[in-house]
């Protein structure tokens, strides 16, 4: 709903000082202080809020439920603050002043963060199982680039992969040892290892295919792989060229000598809802799938929708079946939003328990399917939601959006992140002001 | 409808006959011209996931067989006629309201001139893609909403049209007067749950833009007029930050008590999560029956769609949206506004929830509007679609 009068654009804002803003949208703002609600009065008639007592009595719904979350400011360096707010939120959160705390950036930029246990709090049957904290697989620099035409340089992705690490990401998939001839923007993968290999507070999977891929991968340094099986024999004999069979037998070899080496593996599902050739993919093959992998010894299987057809009506019973022979905490939910249903199905897998979710910084890499289409889910855009359903991720956005920011300008184009563009807008207006 | 739905599953899934193979795609050509033939409805009213269920052997072997729920090799339907029986699921409402608002709230915000014609061609569109409730116009001052000063000659042009509601804005009185004279059977009024917004956006404070629509109100309800009833900054205001969702509840109330027929939760600047939509919506249902409530949440950040999923699961079954994306944020430049429809209606059929909309028609309604304004769809089930259409090699 926009305005119903004259649209209103920044320059129409109320002229206000950083400082003013700063302690408007500071962290009492929204205590029910007669003084926040709005241009200094109190929003109920004729009263004068002047302690938030008077005001309480007046909140008659408006308990500690009212603002059950709380905004604040969000850096890395922010986690122990976080830790110290999760803990000290007692059980009874219906004291506001607790649980809520709004801030806003002086830029007017909307945190959506929320020291949310005090949302779960409320009991709401919605929310109450959603994991507490959810790691976030970054698969821009590999499925994210992946299908790029023009070939990014070696040290474009190193210097990706670093500011996405110092965001808080603690798994960047890094690259991918497929054959130069499959994929050629993939094919400094050797280069790119080196560079990164010593990274620290975080880890860096690679694509392997198959056993000479592995190879190469941890002679390059790799520490941990991913293989890549379908729930679609469709697929598997149009992307891998071989058969589901066929593949997982391939990977029984990577993961046989993976294990020698104790470097972890990672199995991804794709066509995990819908397949471009066979259409829907029952959860049954999925399943089967996934279970294959698991008992190779991945120790954690991506379920992914490769074409984003998925919807919570169908996301909700293949992750059913797959959660019937995968345990949750060993599973991932890979959602493209080719169909823009990814933010709504990643919801409906927290809800049944997943707490594992793969995202491409600045919503990198597109549908190979749909021409145009777009594909991975925005890192960013998977942060925000996470921060308002008050999620612990460990990831600043703020530096989250910087490192989309870095690869959207080098490949000459707006970030596929509605959050990232939102606030890139919303600071560039606000500083006319 | 849900339990008839249930006992009935397995004997309509056998009993539907094996469709051929279809060779078209979406939009125009060879595609069956109306999804409300019957065969085409058998065809895509069977449940594909059940479908699969039933019939493994034809999918494990890359069998030509196609799923009945394509349409062509490439094109995916969402509809599943099956409904969730898993908790997260299971109390969806059976059928969904959309109110579409891509005439008005969509349009009014483009700098160029629609032309009258073209905005009645849209509205005729939509209605013929099965949407009852299309929010024409605004009888607001020209002056402050150019776009719509034509709103009289639309009202004109559309009087007719059978099969849709056509609520129009009305801002006080004389709004309402014109918006009267002009044939409108239906009108919306529009508070703010957040102070600075009411006196930004409409120049009078909460109380007193309430004060107005008393009197709009209780005019409408001397003509039997239904009258809907919107608040901006459910969730957040660009000025004050957050919105208290007991402010939210306030202004409900008060909308609901002069008359309003339904109450539109609107997330105007889009920050809006399920962490902060639950309570909001706890709040407002706490005194005001659910079932006059709906949501209208834009996807600037990208949360609508899982907004409005929040908002279902929470007993919520109207939802606002605009075809094709329309309309922007006026908050941040560049950035999405308004919810597609498309995009709902893909996840709805997804759900298993009637809509009655035809997401086929529907998207030609979107073509059209944005080769008009010359720019593509914002809607991403739209972009997808439109996309397999033009590759598919059928």
């Amino acid at each position: 709903m926009s305005s119903l009068e004259e649209p209103l654009g920044f320059d129409k804002l109320p002229s206000m000082s950083t400082i003013d803003r700063i302690q408007r949208f500071s962290a009492g703002a929204c205590r029910p202080r007669g003084e926040d609600m709005g241009m200094g009065t109190c929003w109920i008639e004729g009263r004068s809020c002047s302690t938030s007592n008077s005001c309480d009595e007046d909140y008659e719904e408006y308990t500690g439920e009212a603002f059950p979350w709380r905004r604040h400011v969000r850096d890395v360096s922010e986690g122990e603050a976080f830790n110290r707010r999760a803990s000290s939120l007692s059980k009874n959160r219906m004291k506001c002043r607790h649980v809520c705390d709004s801030r806003y950036l002086p830029d007017l930029q909307y945190r959506s963060k929320c020291n949310g246990r005090g949302v779960r709090g409320i009991t709401n049957k919605f929310l109450k199982d959603i994991p507490k904290f959810v790691k976030i697989v970054e698969v821009g620099p590999r499925d994210g680039l992946q299908n790029e035409k023009n070939i990014v340089p070696t040290s474009v992705k190193v210097e990706l992969i670093r500011r996405l690490v110092s965001s808080g990401l603690t798994v960047v998939e890094a690259t991918s040892f497929v054959s130069p001839k499959w994929v050629p923007q993939l094919a400094d993968a050797k280069d790119v290892m080196k560079a990164v290999r010593d990274m620290e507070d975080a880890r860096l999977p690679v694509l392997t295919p198959n056993l000479k891929g592995f190879e190469a991968a941890v002679a390059a340094g790799a520490k941990e792989v991913a293989v890549f099986a379908s729930a679609s024999e469709s697929f598997s004999k149009s992307n891998i060229n071989c058969s589901i069979e066929e593949s997982l037998v391939r990977y029984r070899a990577v993961c046989a000598a993976a294990k020698e080496l104790s470097v972890p593996v990672r199995g991804y599902v794709s066509c995990a809802v819908g397949c471009p050739v066979e259409g829907a993919i029952p959860p049954s093959k999925v399943a089967y799938v996934a279970k294959e992998l698991y008992n190779m010894g991945c120790f954690e299987i991506s379920l992914a929708d490769t074409i984003g057809v998925g919807t919570p009506g169908t996301v909700v019973p293949m992750l059913e079946a797959v959660m019937a022979v995968v345990s949750a905490e060993k599973l991932a939910v890979h959602f493209h939003d080719t169909y823009g249903q990814s933010l709504p199905n990643i919801l409906v897998s927290l809800q049944m328990g997943i707490s594992t979710v793969d995202s491409s910084v600045a919503g990198l890499g597109g549908c190979p399917y749909a021409k145009g289409a777009s594909g991975n889910v925005a890192t960013e855009d998977v942060v925000y939601m996470l921060n308002g359903l008050g999620v612990k991720t460990n990831v600043d956005l703020a530096k989250l959006k910087l490192a989309g920011d870095f690869i959207s300008d080098h490949l000459g184009r707006q970030s596929g992140s509605k959050t990232a563009i939102a606030l890139g807008r919303v600071t560039a207006d606000a500083s006319k002001i | 409808m849900i339990a008839a739905r249930r006992v009935d599953k397995i004997s309509r899934l056998k009993g539907t006959p094996a469709p051929k193979s279809m060779t078209t795609v979406i939009g125009g050509g060879a595609t069956p011209s109306s999804s409300s033939s019957s065969s085409l409805k058998a065809l895509n009213k069977g449940s594909l996931l059940w479908r699969e269920f039933f019939y493994p052997k034809n999918r494990l072997l890359g069998n030509n067989n196609r799923d009945p729920g394509y349409l062509s090799t490439y094109h995916y339907s969402s509809i599943c006629n099956h409904r969730p029986t898993n908790k997260v699921l299971r109390n969806l409402p059976g059928y969904v309201k959309i109110v579409e608002v891509g005439p008005r709230d969509g349009l009014q915000n483009e700098k160029e001139i629609v032309p009258t014609t073209v905005k009645v061609q849209l509205i005729k569109m939509l209605v013929s893609s099965g949407l009852t409730v299309v929010e024409a116009t605004s009888f607001v001052s020209p002056k402050w909403v150019p776009q719509l000063a034509d709103a009289k000659d639309v009202m004109d042009a559309i009087q007719n049209i059978q099969g849709g509601r056509f609520p129009v804005l009305t801002p006080n009185l004389k709004g309402f007067e014109a918006a009267v004279a002009a044939g409108a059977k239906e009108v919306a009024i529009f508070a703010s749950a957040s102070e600075s917004f009411s006196k930004s956006n409409i120049n009078c404070s909460i109380k007193d833009s309430l004060a107005r629509y008393r009197d709009v109100a209780s005019a409408a309800r001397e003509l039997s007029l239904p009258v809907r009833g919107y608040i901006s900054c459910v969730v957040g205001c660009p000025v004050e930050g957050t919105v208290p969702p007991s402010k939210v509840a306030y202004v409900a109330k008060q909308l609901f008590d002069m008359g309003c027929s339904e109450i539109s939760l609107g997330d105007t600047i889009g920050v809006g999560t399920p962490g902060t939509v639950i309570p909001m919506l706890e709040n407002v249902i706490h005194v005001v029956p659910i079932d006059k409530l709906a949501v209208h949440f834009h996807d600037t950040y990208g949360q609508a769609l899982s907004n409005i999923l929040i908002s279902l699961q929470m007993g919520i079954s109207t939802v606002d949206s605009s075809v094709s994306g329309l309309g922007g944020c006026p908050y941040a430049k560049g950035a999405s506004g308004n919810v597609a429809t498309e995009d709902v209606v893909y996840m709805l059929n997804g759900l298993g929830v009637e809509t009655h909309v035809d997401l086929e028609k529907l998207m030609l309604a979107g073509d059209f509007i944005c080769k008009h304004l010359g720019r593509p769809s914002s809607s991403k089930t739209a972009v997808a679609l439109s996309s397999k259409k033009a590759n598919s090699k059928l």
